[in-house]
């Protein structure tokens, strides 16, 4: 059954309406004109965003607040070219999107017409797969497949370039029942030998550690990874990209590892004999050096990827499989065996626990507070006080990002989101817009530095255009504060290009856009000015002063070993 | 030491540079390649000689087998395979040793294809190895031309072909 005769955008929106796409983040342009004629009196809704960059960010917020595919748009040549950094951020953080971009005629392609740019070219290496639409009819089969594709599996960002020809081109939508890709392999299900095998390595371990990542969110398993943690009582970490996979506040939560992560963490990995690596890809913020990384742990590592699999570390334990179904089979199994094999350690690992919670108390991560300047450790604390485990938080790169990672509680998947692979500045604000078009009944914070917020201002537009409520709270140490620590510590303080010495008057610039905004400095203020931020029923700018040096601790410097962290700046020696 | 990976992948526009861009984008120099489609002209089988550290290997080999164009790469370095390549060579030489070139050619298991009085054209196939002695034997005749196409790969293991069956779109499972 065809449906009327229409032109190619047209058919273009009905591919999206029936993957159930509600809203588009984009930017217009020249060959993208049919299209945004044919959305002009169209349900789907398009956001238009300041600068094509965000589109490719806000719908990375848009698909990691909701697990949904993220829908972005530009025109060819410049359009084009400014989403790849964000295709790369979704690359690296596998997370769902669609790009579709408009190119110039067929006829022209190759020709150095005017906005032409090779974004099939530029874009094959920052997506999971890439189109180039040459004709009408394979339209719709082709967008299908992108949505399939950027979902499926281990999920990722997929371009689709149209040129437009195609866009103006008449016919018929002919529905599209299935999907051909004989070379894409899906693996889900996991070896039923391999995960008995792990069934019972887990069983005969005494210093286990659960060390989960963003594929546990991916996947959605946060309810399969509780349940994995209940059932066998081990620790467990979240790693950056896994924060709220299991809830801050469960008592077998430790924090998060690696280079910002915490003592407990750190020395929980070290110190494991066995591994249980779900999701995960032992990113070097994580390992460290490899060779002092849980140098006496055998690792079962569950990934889909079977490219993650000994990419970095051997594992002892395989499993390729969807996580989330991997954990069902696993958890059966263990409750299985319970009875018959949790008795036989369960006293050494009483043991593991009690020196984790003693690490625990040995160093914590908790804020730090000063009675004459804010500490950026107190706006973060303040933040977590008003989310209660709750909000969405879109960080942007830098301290202020690792001092929430460490000190905002997540209580749930898809809460925090952030730029964790590419480290890209400038991605904190616009994820909170796509964050908070996905989740409009959600207390949204953009908490970015100084220097990313500057990245991002032309969103401020965009917020206030369309009134949304997010709260924009600005950690402002006056500088790159990231690298100014590394500066300090590793380059002689040698401050070189990292002053940030005009910032913009709060109150005068979300003015300017006709929205509330403040600057505060005194710490006894914060608290009030938080809540002012947070009641405010749209939109908020809060500038908040903090003491400029404070640097992120623990720190375990690049390419060192994770137990041999650095626990904060050298003590003065006493006489 | 050089690493032989053949892939069998669907013929489709862009699906080559995907492959070879794992390697760049590496900064691996690719020895040779071979590329063509197969008796289903959906799909192609090609054939790269490259050389990639020792410690890489399997990992590039799972990369290619993620392109969702590959059905599937297999290195066939140390896999039981047949390897062969083509080689055409030009001589231009002197009336007296036409007779012993002819002769060289015949124990290559060459084969004339152009002729003149300047001297031949010959095409040999094989290992190469092989081809590599062809080429200092003829050079010894006079001034020669070499185009080689690289080596050609034909796995004998029976790895099984995994493929994945065709899945219903989601705009199909909301209608039934
Ligand atoms: C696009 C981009 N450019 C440069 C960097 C390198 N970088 C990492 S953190 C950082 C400083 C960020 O400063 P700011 O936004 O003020 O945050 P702070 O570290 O002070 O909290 C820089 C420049 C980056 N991650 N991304
Ligand atoms: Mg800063």
């Amino acid at each position: 059954m065809s449906t009327q005769l229409m032109n190619g955008a047209t058919m273009l929106l009905e591919c999206l309406v029936r993957e159930g796409v509600e809203c588009i983040f984009g930017y217009p342009g020249g060959v993208t004109l049919p299209f945004y004629d044919a959305l002009y009196d169209h349900p789907i809704r398009h956001v238009l965003v300041r600068h094509e960059e965000n589109a490719a960010f806000a719908a990375e917020g848009y698909a990691r607040a909701t697990g949904k595919v993220g829908v972005c748009c530009a025109t060819s040549g410049p359009g084009a070219t400014n989403l790849v950094t964000g295709l790369v951020d979704a690359m690296m953080d596998s997370i769902p999107i669609v790009a579709l971009t408009g190119q110039v005629s067929t006829k022209l392609i190759g020709s150095d017409a005017f906005q032409e740019a090779d974004t099939f070219g530029i874009t094959r290496s920052c997506t999971k797969h890439n189109y180039l639409v040459k004709k009408l009819e394979d339209l719709p089969a082709v967008v299908h497949e992108a949505f399939y594709v950027a979902a499926s599996g281990r999920p990722g960002p997929v371009l689709v370039d149209i040129p437009k020809d195609v866009f103006q081109g008449k016919g018929h939508y002919q529905p599209v029942g299935a999907i051909h890709l004989p070379g894409y392999k899906v693996f889900t299900e996991g070896h039923a030998g391999q995960i008995r095998r792990a069934a019972q390595m887990i069983w005969e371990s005494k210093k286990p550690m659960v060390y989960a990542g963003g594929g546990i969110i991916a996947a959605n398993a946060s309810e399969e990874l509780r349940e994995f943690v209940e059932l066998t009582d081990f620790p467990a970490v979240n790693t950056l990209m896994g924060l709220g996979a299991l809830p801050a506040e469960h008592p077998n939560f430790i924090s998060m590892p690696g280079m910002h992560g915490s003592y407990a963490a750190n020395m929980g990995m070290y110190n494991a004999d066995l591994l249980i690596a779900l999701g995960v890809r032992f990113d070097d913020r994580v390992t460290g050096r490899l060779a002092a990384f849980a140098p006496h742990a055998k690792i079962i590592h569950v990934d889909i990827d079977p490219a993650e699999i000994g990419k970095i570390r051997q594992p002892d334990l395989p499993i390729v499989g969807d996580v989330k179904r991997v954990l069902q089979k696993l958890n059966k199994l263990l409750a299985e065996l319970k009875p018959e094999l949790e008795p036989m350690y369960a006293a050494a690992r009483r043991e593991w626990r009690n020196e984790i919670q003693s690490w625990k108390e040995q160093y914590p991560l908790a804020p730090v507070y000063s009675d004459t300047e804010i500490k950026p450790q107190h706006l973060v604390a303040e933040i977590d006080r008003l989310s209660g485990g709750r909000a969405i938080v879109c960080a942007d790169v830098g301290q202020h990002q690792m001092w929430a990672a460490q000190l905002v509680r997540f209580n749930e998947p898809r809460l925090w989101i952030n730029s964790g692979g590419l480290g890209a500045m400038g991605f904190g604000l616009p994820s909170a817009i796509g964050a908070q078009f996905a989740r409009p009944d959600k207390l949204v914070f953009a908490l970015v530095g100084d220097g990313g917020f500057q990245m991002s201002i032309p969103e401020l537009a965009t917020i206030a255009a369309y009134g949304l409520p997010v709260k924009i709270v600005v950690l402002n140490n006056g500088y790159l504060g990231m690298v100014r620590q590394w500066q300090e510590l590793f380059y002689n303080n040698r401050l070189s290009s990292v002053t940030l010495d005009c910032f913009p008057e709060a109150e005068k610039l979300a003015g300017a856009y006709g929205f509330k905004g403040r600057t505060v400095e005194k710490p006894h203020e914060l608290r009030a000015a938080m809540e002012e931020c947070v009641n405010e029923p749209g939109p908020y700018l809060l500038n908040v002063k903090v003491s400029p040096y404070e640097n992120v601790y623990p720190m375990v410097p690049a390419g060192g070993a994770i137990n041999e962290m650095v626990m904060g700046p050298p003590q003065p020696v006493s006489a | 030491m050089l690493q032989t990976i053949a892939l069998l992948m669907e013929n489709k526009p862009g699906a080559l540079l995907r492959v070879t861009g794992l390697l760049s984008a590496r900064g691996y120099n690719i020895e040779s390649l071979t590329v063509a489609r197969t008796i289903d002209p959906q799909l192609s089988r090609m054939t790269i000689v490259v050389d990639v550290d020792a410690t890489l290997r399997a990992q590039v080999i799972k990369q290619m087998n993620k392109l969702i164009n590959v059905l599937q790469a297999t290195d066939v370095t140390d896999a039981p395979s047949i390897c062969r390549e083509l080689l055409l060579l030009r001589v231009r030489a002197q009336q007296e040793s036409r007779t012993a070139i002819l002769k060289e050619a015949e124990i290559f298991g060459g084969r004339v294809v152009d002729s003149s009085t300047e001297g031949f054209v010959i095409e040999v196939t094989g290992e190469g190895e092989k081809l590599d002695e062809f080429v200092d034997v003829m050079r010894s005749y006079g001034d020669i031309e070499v185009v080689r196409s690289g080596a050609t790969a034909m796995p004998l293991g029976s790895k099984k072909l995994k493929l994945q069956p065709p899945v219903p779109t989601r705009a199909e499972l909301a209608r039934v």
